[in-house]
């Protein structure tokens, strides 16, 4: 039998009224701006706006706010406001070998053109906690320091390898526009166009895990970072009413090219082979851990053997979304009241035929 | 150029609302309230609903001449396509392209089909075929001036076909009505 | 004098401020209407695999587009990163403005392009600053 019930209407506005005092905390102590947490909170904004898969530095500030910090929940209020607007334009593919580098290192090359840049890294800090941010009003720090640019070109270390022959060459586009998972579902085997996709939306916590993974010995990989860049890159659009291209504005884009042995298969020589992340904002744990997962992933491609967790598309794409995989963890704590009245009557049957079955050969050795 | 709706986001709403109530009840003539005065020869009707429906991801076919064409697709974000078999919509101003060689979509993803919007010459309610099926409670009587001789047997096929077929919407002045691929036309005596 | 892609690119980059300033500076304004939004939307930014291989889908970002037309004149056209209609409406009317009278665009926005080369500079030179010069220690044998 299943009874509606309704009720809860003015236990759920206390509970939303306790959240709003919740979110704002001691009102003696200042209210956090949008500009506060877009500036001082920059790589929490970054992360929301890769996982939101949408770049809007201020409505990512607002959802943290809103979130309490909560940076999976900040992620789906951006997707779910990102479905109220619609998509006039899709960019031409940004020209991340073109971008305004604050960041650049290799690990493959220490002398490579353009050299090694290190930009505002957290890399070589002692991970001590640093009291003297605790001392608020203190005056800002002094400019970064300058130097010189050379201004010369930063080519790829990728592209280094490959006029040597030695790194295979990615496939070339096609005229069609890629594939997107945000029109039409999930497919398997799913084109690399998708994985990339999925995987640059995809929760850092989990890539992270599995890009560990392949490290530690599921799946077959000693990757080496060959190149890591963080930079601004132009934004190019075709508006139909010009007839000609337009520069909008730069993004904030995190790269990684992870390099891997390939033992060669049928035609295909020995090579390097490469992994590629590519993540809105500053976030290069994203942009390693998607390069590792996405060499992994490419073992279907290549001939080798899927065994690892990180090789096994399904696995990864179907689980890569927080959106998602919040929304169908989450969604437990729902009232499933009806549902699990008719699991309880289902065991007392069950235990009732089973304690009735044991009684009764008790009950025939008594006669 | 003309502009589009005068509010973009209340008016395509308003018609958008329209198109949807005119598709729950095939064959109702709906008249439109703040309707776009669209360039020469696009109906104020068929301009709103295509500007309500279509955008920038939804492929258009239109037969309508350079100045309208430069309208639909600056207004609507559209891209234009040269043949009319790939569109999602079509907005035909004179001859009615024949609907076996549109897009009907597959009987795993019938939404594919596609929607044409037909400027045709009058809607008259009340006399003509005898409209029947999903949405008409017994029968619904509708004149349609400007539409091929052989539309009827036209229509029998896309319904025959059904999950999969063509939704029609038509549009006379600033009134609109609907025939969505269910709908059952008889003729009328 | 400056391109239209050039002008453009300088528009996009604009504060609502900076085109006001600029809007202010080339008065009179002649007469105008809005023939499409400001409105906000989205576009699908790309990648490629490897870097140069095939396009993937990147993410989105937000946009802010503006079309207005001069009385009897050009139809400016503005498509801006962001949600800035003011900042949409006003580049939308400097783009009409510009190809009413090119040689007013240089002047108008130079303030704004000595300012976004300013900014690309300073990155640039904080970059150098921290790129590794490596020195060679004493050989080991």
């Amino acid at each position: 039998m299943y009874v509606a019930v309704k009720g809860g209407e003015a236990a759920i506005e206390a509970a939303h009224a306790w959240l709003a005092a919740a979110r704002r905390g001691d009102p003696a102590v200042p209210e956090l701006g949008l500009a506060q947490i877009e500036q001082q909170l920059s790589l929490a904004v970054d992360r929301v706006m890769a996982e939101g898969s949408c770049h809007d530095r201020g409505l990512a500030a607002l959802a943290i706010k809103q979130a309490r910090g909560d940076l999976i929940e900040a992620a789906f209020l951006l997707r779910a406001y990102r479905t109220t607007l619609t998509r006039f334009a899709a960019a031409e593919p940004l020209e991340t070998g073109r971008m305004r580098v604050l960041r650049r290192i290799s690990a493959t090359y220490k002398d490579l053109p353009g050299g090694q840049v290190l930009g505002p890294t957290f890399d070589y800090t002692h991970r001590l906690l640093d009291f003297a941010l605790a001392a608020e009003g203190a005056p800002p720090p002094p400019p970064a320091p300058e130097a010189e640019a050379s201004g010369a070109p930063m080519p790829r270390v990728s592209e280094i390898l490959a006029e040597e022959g030695l790194m295979r060459r990615e496939a070339p586009g096609e005229a069609a526009p890629p594939p997107d998972l945000t029109r039409e579902p999930l497919r398997f085997p799913a084109p690399r166009a998708l994985r990339l996709q999925a995987l640059a939306r995809g929760d850092e916590g989990f890539l992270l895990g599995l890009g560990y993974s392949t490290q530690r010995g599921y799946g077959n990989a000693h990757p080496f970072v060959a190149e890591l860049r963080l930079g601004e890159a132009e934004v190019v659009l075709h508006p139909p009413e010009l007839g000609f291209p337009i520069s909008i504005g730069e993004v904030t884009v995190t790269e990684c090219q992870m390099v891997n042995q390939f033992a060669g298969a049928g035609d295909a020589p020995p090579q390097f082979t490469r992994g590629y992340g590519l993540a809105l904002g500053h976030c290069e744990r994203k942009a390693m851990a998607m390069a590792l997962v996405d060499r992994a992933l490419l073992a279907r491609e290549l001939g080798e053997e899927v065994a690892a967790p990180a090789q096994d598309e399904e696995f990864v794409l179907l689980h890569a979304d927080n959106v998602e995989a919040t929304g169908f963890v989450e969604h437990l704590k729902l009232p499933h009241h009806v549902d699990f009245q008719s699991e309880l009557e289902k065991l007392r049957s069950i235990r009732a035929r089973f304690e009735a079955e044991r009684a009764a050969p008790r009950a025939e050795a008594a006669e | 150029m003309r502009p589009g709706f005068a509010d973009p986001v209340l008016d395509a709403q308003a018609a958008f609302r329209a198109v949807m109530e005119a598709m729950a009840r095939p064959g109702r003539v709906l008249r439109l309230a703040a309707p776009p005065a669209p360039p020469p020869p696009l109906a104020p009707a068929a301009a709103a609903a295509l500007l309500a429906l279509a955008d920038a991801e939804t492929p258009l076919w239109t037969d309508a001449p350079e100045e309208a064409r430069g309208w639909i697709a600056f207004h609507s974000g559209a891209p234009l396509l040269a043949a009319p078999g790939e569109a999602e919509f079509l907005l035909a101003t004179a001859a009615m392209p024949p609907l076996g060689l549109l897009r009907a979509g597959s009987d795993e993803a019938p939404q594919e089909g596609a929607t044409l919007i037909l400027q045709v010459e009058a809607l008259r309610p009340g006399a003509g075929w005898r409209l029947s099926g999903p949405g008409i409670a017994e029968e619904h009587r509708l004149a349609v001036c400007g539409l091929p001789a052989d539309f009827p047997a036209q229509w029998a096929a896309n319904a025959a076909r059904f999950p999969r077929g063509v939704d029609l919407v038509l549009a006379a002045g600033d009134a609109l009505a609907a025939f969505p691929r269910t709908l059952r036309i008889e003729e009328g005596g | 004098m400056l391109s239209r892609p050039e002008w453009i690119a300088a528009l996009a980059r604009a504060s609502a401020e900076e085109l006001a300033t600029a809007l202010a500076a080339a008065a009179p304004i002649p007469p105008h209407r809005r023939l499409r939004g400001p409105e906000v939307g989205l576009t699908m930014l790309r990648g490629r695999a490897g870097g140069d291989g095939a396009p993937f889908n990147l993410g989105e970002a937000t946009l802010t587009r503006c079309s207005v037309a001069l009385e009897g004149g050009p139809v400016g056209h503005a498509w801006r990163l962001g949600r800035d209609c003011a900042a949409a409406e006003a580049a939308a009317l400097l783009d009409a403005l510009f190809q009413a009278a090119p040689e007013r665009a240089g002047p108008l926005l130079a303030p704004i392009r000595a300012r976004l080369a300013a900014e690309a500079e300073r990155t640039a030179r904080r970059a150098a600053a921290t790129e590794v010069r490596f020195a060679t220690l004493a050989a080991m044998r």
